[in-house]
């Protein structure tokens, strides 16, 4: 067998290698031949055997074919396909049809009569289902021709009969794509019995091929994401196949019940033997329920998530599904969480667990005890102890939704989240972290809850404790137990992990100023005071001291009467903390001391807001730009930039705007200034290093061009021409500067092509915007095209100057929503004295903690750089697993930079810092052919500039030599 | 009529203690399981052999034996059947059956033989030459056990290897599940079993009216106690059996302490259980997920923070976590230790599973707070006691679902107690209306079958069948002429010509005539121009044809008119049709019997 299957290799091996030598040569003949479709033929006419011409037609299929010459070859391959005897040459043409009428600006209709001609009199069950196929790629491309579709229609149900169960697949594929939306159309335009695509497709949830069964149930699926509005008599026969025996059939049931229980939710259905009648939705939710306990996770799976979104369901349904309905010997018997409860509301907290605390209580009676057909009972009790992780995190999803959606739900679920903070699996735990907090305004914790809450403080994990942290920030706590027992184990984490640190201080911001009536009553014992005696000032530098404070003081803000409680080094305290930590620590209203700033009143809404209006101002003011005198609009737009600038830094939330429209008046600022040079007005070339003004502004202009493009989230395609044109502008001043700087013109004919391949590029890119340009430096740029390209280097560039001065001013218009990417790092923080020693040669793995906000794509843009006191530079990729997503906007980048360098006599500092990684060329669209075929993967896209967006932190660092 | 016996005689009728089934299937032999009662000390205390044949070697009564998993109520009395009675068939278990069963047997035989000093047990050399007998199966591996006769396992959670088994003879077959366990735990799956739709379930039923809270709680709980002990500075025993819930409870600390960073020890005390871990590491693939996925970067049974137990270590300042053995606290190191800490109020001992009366661990759990030893001293229990049930079988709900995730035609129930799987049964009947059944101990029950017996159709003629149905339905029965020959103990339906030439008969043609009469004054010609026209117009979907002899056919039907001998005014209509066209024959007399339109005159 092993030499047999060698032998095999080597022949295939063999054939490859021919196979590539007869490549070589039909390229030639491509080459001199234009026409695709004629190298083709002439190819299939050379092919000797079948697997000859199969191997002609895969080569064809790796190089895409113009939307032109398809139609040719599309007749080439027909015409072949007539002759061929060999079905997986059949086959092969027929794929390649499907593919070929996917071409962008290619109207099928033409070869669809050939199409379904080649049908009819085709045997091969495989080719059969590859033609449908193709149809169903013709069909989806002429969704307009009404009666293309029924034409096709009824193909599909033609061959709905077929003995194979690839074909009556596909069959139903097509008439579940196709299949016509409104019948009265139909039957006007044709006179003919429009058929019922949903009966016909219904007959076959009884197919005995359950991938036919499957297929029947997607198509009908797909009828509906079509828009169709199916029957609610298909509800019962979906009912049916909950019970299949394949898994595929059971998970696709799961959809469409629920896919109709969305559609007629309170239409009544009977419940089976018994005169009871429910509402639809209601029994879809049952029996969905029962699928949570299915034997296939794929289908529990699919099961749990769709109970998530069924909103509409009754809430005593709902509360079944937490309810398992506990029993021992037959009597019944609390669940832990209801004893935990009843503990809790008797006043008696954690008593010690004695055997036969959970004895049961009173009787059943044997008769009404459902054991299985008791609807939603348990369903996400079952969900949430399953053994697949993706079960269960599925369950956590859908028990999130339909909490946000019903607070009393959300009430009832608390206990079984808390649990699942135990699981197993960290994304399990994670996610239902995550979970609490979505739906943390719907729940009040109670003690003995917060108290299994707050234990998990101590995991060993990051992401838990941080998603801890995130969740106490927007958790309701009832008592004041609750707030000193959050307090303590928060301490409790601080002194075990110290790099939380920031962290915690944040939360207890937030944990003080939603709870200050809880607070106070517990200042006193926080801040230790006592009503005699003075008690020794605490540390100032101490973290778990300043986490206290924060607390405190966040509390006092809305509560006047604590302050009174302070004593006077809290007063000294409260001012360094203030200016130190201003971020956590609010202003305060302290008696015997003015206001520190006034209050901002929040109840503005940014229209009315004044600065909003000023920015407004601001900005319109510089549309009389053009009306000025050089000099004139120098100064304005110095003004405008400066209090824009001031504005970005007194109100955060228009700092994005300010700052972008900022950037760009500068840029506007520096062309100006460039252009008022003195070198300008001199008839002649002067050749000299004069204008180092010029081209620091021309480079100064790409610079803030790149931050523009890529360092905003938010930027729309209108910003974005402005921004290319702005930077076409720098490059036609790059030119000039140069081609008046450089003696000789070889280097500027280069340097000219290049600038009106940009030209053309940018043309191509923005041809939708270009009307919105008018006047401007590249509308006349274009006029000129024709004259530009054929003149020489020195007349472009005075062609340029002119067009340089007389181009108008554009207005950037404003986003929406823009905001500047930043980072801070956090770790490591800089301060330390202790250079970090290692062996030179060997590498010292330096962790980096840093918060990124407002960033696109941190994966692939964000980069680190260790700059090195020789002046190396290094540039470190993050994995894309380094980054977490903590909540909309932010970004979290932990990760380990490894650092190395040859021996050092003394420690010495390197700086670490974060890049911004751009490549503005893959804004360019691709061609729809090659995504669809076997082509080889594209290149990664390449960095083509860097920009620093975080201040430079120092490590110092001391590699020593090796000892020997 | 062929019918299943299940013998459960041998043990595991309504009662908790040795398993040991014999099923009679289709005339082969099984024996399910061979355990042992832990509460007999005498005879009692295997299963009653004699009872399988009275005379005649076991070997050629059974055909096989299956061993569903490790647990002594199970597999504890096969060197005493294989070896001492003696039977040398095969013996079918799983892989990881096969390795730990031996040490539990081996343990098992040192304290009945070492500790208590029975004579006439069975030795070490038994125990080996017994595990030589056994072939080991993969799960979902379907063995032939001989021609005819094929099992297969299915995973069943409950310790590792357990397994369920189906057994199959031709059509008929029996699905026995052992102990199972439908939730999964820290260290084991789940149960599964495909729509294998058996004749007969056999389940067992240890919790047959129990339905049980969310293992979470009892997780946490666990944790929480342990947790706090230790950071009080206490000490916690936790009395185990060496095998099956002791490395879940492991594996539940290991990972608490490997989140939450914990430097407290942990110890495990010797002996046995360090060569059963090793086959918890080996056997990775009946884990479960979370177990198998992770076990690439560090195997979950390789504890980092669970070490081996030493004597001296008890007396060792500071909080520890101790697991000893064994279970009940009735002698050994579990008990030294308890002694050592009961007088400590920050101490704490937990107690994962039942105790039977009169061991220390049932009275503690009683709230006893003054225990007496022996030598006449009392102990006074100061640590906490904790109870924390940890449990692997199904519950109530849990059976249900396997029933139906099997589809079987019949249930039965062992391995519980009568009064609570009498509940349990009823509920099958009423949930899944298919009959139940829970026989006592030594009683037989037998189920007839009706087995599906497999018929050949030639091609030709299912092809010519399938033709004439518009729409083939998978589902539903559809009436198919043809001819069944039964010859050699082989069915074929074929078709009616081909029957016959096979048999060399000739074909008998079979004729049905029929006379109506009708009033008509007119010619025998006329009336049956008449008959042609009303005919032609009423059976529009029918070859209607006029011959020139004068008669009339519809498709394969004759008509003749002739005047009738003695009344003129009355003209006999003479039908006639062969048997193949009877339901047309007959429409058609009917329909000349209510006479003929008034022709226009």
């Amino acid at each position: 067998m092993a030499a047999h299957l060698k032998k095999r290799v080597y022949e295939e091996f063999t054939k490859v290698v021919q196979q590539q030598q007869e490549e070589i040569a039909t390229k030639k003949l491509r080459l001199t031949k234009p026409s695709k479709s004629a190298a083709l033929h002439i190819d299939l006419c050379k092919a000797t055997s079948p697997a000859d011409a199969l191997q002609y037609l895969l080569q064809f299929a790796r190089k895409p074919v113009e939307a032109e010459s398809v139609e040719g070859v599309v007749r080439i391959l027909l015409e072949h396909y007539y002759k061929e005897n060999d079905p997986s040459v059949r086959l092969k043409i027929a794929s390649l049809l499907g593919l070929l009428s996917k071409t962008a600006g290619f109207s099928p209709d033409c070869i669809i009569d050939d199409a379904i001609n080649i049908l009819q009199n085709e045997k091969s069950h495989q080719v059969l289902a590859q033609l449908l196929d193709t149809l169903l790629a013709i069909g989806t491309k002429l969704p307009e021709n009404q009666a293309i579709q029924t034409r096709l229609v009824d193909v599909a149900c033609k061959h709905l009969t077929d003995t194979s169960h690839g074909v009556r697949n596909k069959c139903l594929q097509l008439l579940g794509n196709l299949g016509s939306l409104e019948k009265s159309i139909t039957k006007d335009a044709e006179g003919l019995t429009a058929r019922d695509v949903q009966n016909i497709i219904g007959d076959y949830f009884n197919d005995q091929d359950p991938r036919v069964r499957t297929a029947a149930i997607k198509a009908m699926l797909q009828l509906h994401e079509r828009g169709l509005k199916l029957h609610q008599t298909i509800y019962n026969q979906a009912c049916k196949l909950l019970s299949d025996d394949y898994e595929q059939v059971r998970s696709a049931a799961v959809q469409l019940i629920w896919v109709i229980s969305q559609l007629y939710p309170e239409s009544i259905v009977p419940i089976p033997s018994s005169n009871e009648e429910i509402r639809l939705v209601d029994d879809a939710f049952g029996k969905i329920c029962h699928m949570v306990s299915d034997g296939s996770w794929v289908v529990r799976v699919q099961a749990a998530k769709l109970l998530g979104s069924m909103e509409q369901v009754s809430s005593h349904f709902l509360e079944q599904t937490l309810d398992k309905k506990l029993m021992s010997d037959l009597r019944r018997k609390r669940t832990a969480h209801e004893r935990a409860k009843e503990l809790y509301s008797s006043g008696e907290f954690s008593s010690g667990r004695k055997w036969g605390d959970d004895a049961p209580k009173e009787e059943i009676d044997t008769g009404a005890v459902n054991l299985i057909e008791s609807g939603a009972c348990g369903a996400f009790v079952h969900g949430l102890e399953d053994e697949m992780y993706e079960v269960r995190i599925a369950a956590v999803e859908a028990l999130c939704m339909l909490a946000q959606s019903s607070p009393s739900f959300a009430e009832k679920c608390l206990d079984f989240l808390v649990d699942m903070f135990n699981d197993e699996i960290e994304e399990v735990r994670l996610q239902s972290i995550h979970t609490m907090r979505k739906i943390s305004n719907n729940i009040t914790l109670r003690e003995d809850q917060l108290d299994t809450v707050l234990a998990v403080l101590e995991d060993s994990s990051r992401d838990i404790r941080e998603a801890l942290h995130e969740l106490l920030c927007c958790t309701n706590v009832s008592t004041k137990e609750g707030i000193h027992l959050a307090l303590v184990e928060l301490l409790k984490n601080l002194t075990k992990y110290p790099t939380d640190r920031d962290s915690i201080w944040k939360c207890l911001k937030f944990l003080g100023s939603r709870h200050p009536t809880l607070v106070l009553p517990l200042v006193p014992e926080l801040l230790s005071t006592h009503p005699f005696f003075d008690t020794a000032e605490p540390d100032m530098d101490d973290p778990a001291y300043i986490a206290v404070l924060v607390l405190i003081f966040n509390a006092a803000k809305t509560c006047p009467t604590m302050p009174a409680l302070f004593s006077d080094h809290t007063f000294r305290h409260y001012a360094y903390l203030r200016d130190s930590l201003s971020h956590l620590v609010p202003a305060l209203r302290l008696p015997g001391r003015k206001l520190v700033s006034p209050a901002v009143s929040p109840n503005i809404t940014p229209h009315e807001d004044p600065s909003q209006q000023f920015l407004q101002q601001s900005l319109e003011r510089v549309y009389s730009l053009q009306h000025l005198d050089p000099q004139g609009a120098q100064e304005l737009l110095e003004f405008t930039i400066r209090d824009l600038q001031r504005l970005g830094e007194l109100q955060s939330e228009l700092a994005g705007v300010a700052d972008f429209s900022a950037a760009y008046l500068r840029c506007q600022l520096l062309l100006i200034k460039a252009l008022q040079e003195k070198l300008w007005n001199v008839a002649a070339p002067l050749y000299l290093k004069q204008s180092d003004l010029a081209s620091a502004a021309a480079k100064q202009i790409m610079e803030e061009t790149y931050k523009m493009e890529f360092m905003y989230s938010g930027v729309e395609n209108k910003q974005i021409v402005i921004i290319h044109h702005m930077r076409l502008q720098a490059k036609a001043l790059q030119l000039i500067v140069t081609a008046r700087t450089t003696r000789g013109v070889d280097p500027l004919y280069g340097m000219c092509e290049k600038f009106l391949q940009e030209v053309d590029f940018f043309q191509r890119c923005f041809i939708a915007d270009l009307p919105h340009l008018q006047d401007s430096f590249v509308d006349k740029l274009l006029d000129l095209m024709p004259r530009l390209m054929t003149s020489k280097p020195a007349e472009v560039v005075k062609i340029l100057q002119t067009m340089l001065r007389q181009s108008t001013f554009l207005h950037l218009p404003l986003p929406e929503q823009i905001h500047k990417a930043s980072a801070t790092i956090i770790e490591p923080a800089g301060e330390s004295d202790n250079p970090l020693r290692f062996t030179s040669g060997l590498v010292v793995a330096l962790d980096v903690d840093a918060t990124l906000e407002h960033v696109q794509d941190p994966q692939n843009t964000v980069k680190v750089q260790v700059l090195y006191p020789d002046g190396q530079a290094q540039m470190i990729h993050p994995k894309p697993a380094d980054f977490r997503n903590p909540g909309p906007g932010r970004h979290r980048l932990i990760t380990q930079v490894y650092l190395s360098h040859t021996a050092w006599t003394e420690p010495c500092q390197v700086e670490v810092r974060l890049l911004l990684a751009y490549n503005s060329s893959a804004r360019i669209p691709k061609s729809p052919w090659m995504e669809g075929s076997e082509v080889s993967p594209q290149v990664e896209t390449s960095i083509e500039g860097t920009i620093p967006f975080s201040k430079p932190v120092k490590v110092y660092i001391m590699p020593k030599p090796a000892r020997r | 009529p062929p019918t299943l016996r299940i013998e459960g005689k041998l043990g595991a009728g309504q009662d908790v203690g040795r398993s040991c089934i014999l099923v009679s299937i289709a005339g082969k032999n099984v024996m399910l399981d061979c355990g042992m009662h832990m509460g007999f000390n005498d005879d009692r205390r295997f299963p009653d052999f004699s009872y399988i044949t009275q005379n005649g070697r076991l070997t050629d009564f059974l055909d096989c034996v299956i061993i569903s998993h490790f647990h002594l109520d199970h597999c504890g009395a096969l060197p005493y059947f294989s070896e001492m009675v003696g039977y040398d068939g095969p013996i079918y278990m799983t892989h990881p059956t096969q390795a730990i069963c031996p040490i539990l047997l081996e343990d098992y035989r040192k304290i009945a033989v070492d500790k208590k000093g029975e004579a006439n047990f069975f030795t070490s050399q038994m125990i080996k030459d017994c595990m030589k007998k056994v072939v080991a199966v993969h799960l979902h591996q379907t063995v032939q056990v001989d021609d005819e006769l094929e099992i297969k396992a299915y995973y069943a959670g409950h310790v590792l290897g357990a397994a369920m088994f189906q057994i199959k003879v031709g059509s008929e077959s029996v699905v026995y599940t052992g102990d199972y366990n439908m939730t999964p735990d820290r260290h084991l799956g789940a149960a599964w079993i495909d729509k294998c739709r058996p004749n007969l379930l056999i389940t067992e039923s240890t919790y047959a009216t129990t339905i049980r809270d969310s293992k979470r709680c009892r997780e946490r709980d666990f944790l929480k106690k342990v947790h706090e002990t230790v950071e009080r500075g206490g000490k916690v025993l936790i009395p185990v059996f060496a095998l099956g819930r002791a490395q879940e409870l492991c594996i539940l600390l290991e990972t608490f302490w490997e989140r939450m960073n914990l430097k407290v020890p942990i110890y495990f005390s010797t002996g046995l259980t360090e060569k059963a871990n090793h086959y918890y590491k080996l056997f990775i693939t009946w884990t479960n997920q979370k177990i198998r996925k992770t076990f690439v970067q560090r195997n979950m049974f390789e504890f980092k923070h669970i070490k081996a137990f030493d004597r001296a270590f008890a007396d060792n300042p500071g909080p520890m976590v101790v697991f000893a053995t064994p279970g009940m606290l009735h002698a050994g190191q579990s008990l030294q230790i308890f002694r050592k800490w009961a007088g400590n109020e920050k101490n704490m001992v937990i107690m994962p599973g039942y105790c039977v009366q009169g061991t220390v661990g049932h009275k503690i759990l009683s709230g006893q707070r003054k225990l007496e030893m022996e030598g006449r001293q009392v102990l006074e229990v100061k640590m906490q006691v904790e109870y924390m049930s940890f449990s692997a079988h199904a519950d109530a709900k849990g059976i249900m679902q396997l029933v139906g995730q099997a589809e079987p035609e019949r249930v039965l129930l062992v391995h519980g107690e009568a009064k609570k799987m009498e509940f349990l049964r009823q509920k099958i009947e009423q949930e899944f209306r298919v009959s139940c059944y829970m026989p006592a101990n030594g009683e037989t029950v037998t189920l007839p079958t009706s087995p599906s017996i497999p018929v050949g159709i030639s091609l030709g003629l299912l092809k010519r069948e399938m033709a004439q149905g518009l729409l083939p339905e998978a589902k539903k029965p559809r009436l198919l002429h043809g001819t069944l020959i039964m010859k050699d103990s082989s069915f074929r339906l074929v078709s009616s010509e081909q029957a016959l030439k096979e048999l060399g008969l000739a074909e008998h043609q079979l004729r049905f005539t029929c006379r109506v009469h009708l009033q008509d004054t007119r010619k025998e010609q006329e009336t049956a121009l008449r008959v042609y026209s009303h005919l032609k117009s009423t059976l529009k979907d029918h070859c209607v044809q006029h011959l020139p002899d004068g008669s009339v056919t519809v498709e394969s039907i004759l008509i003749q008119a002739a005047a009738h001998s003695e009344d003129p005014g009355t003209k006999v209509l003479l039908v006639s049709w062969t048997y193949q066209d009877e339901e047309l024959g007959s429409f058609l007399t009917a329909l000349l019997k209510k006479g003929l339109p008034q022709a226009p005159s």
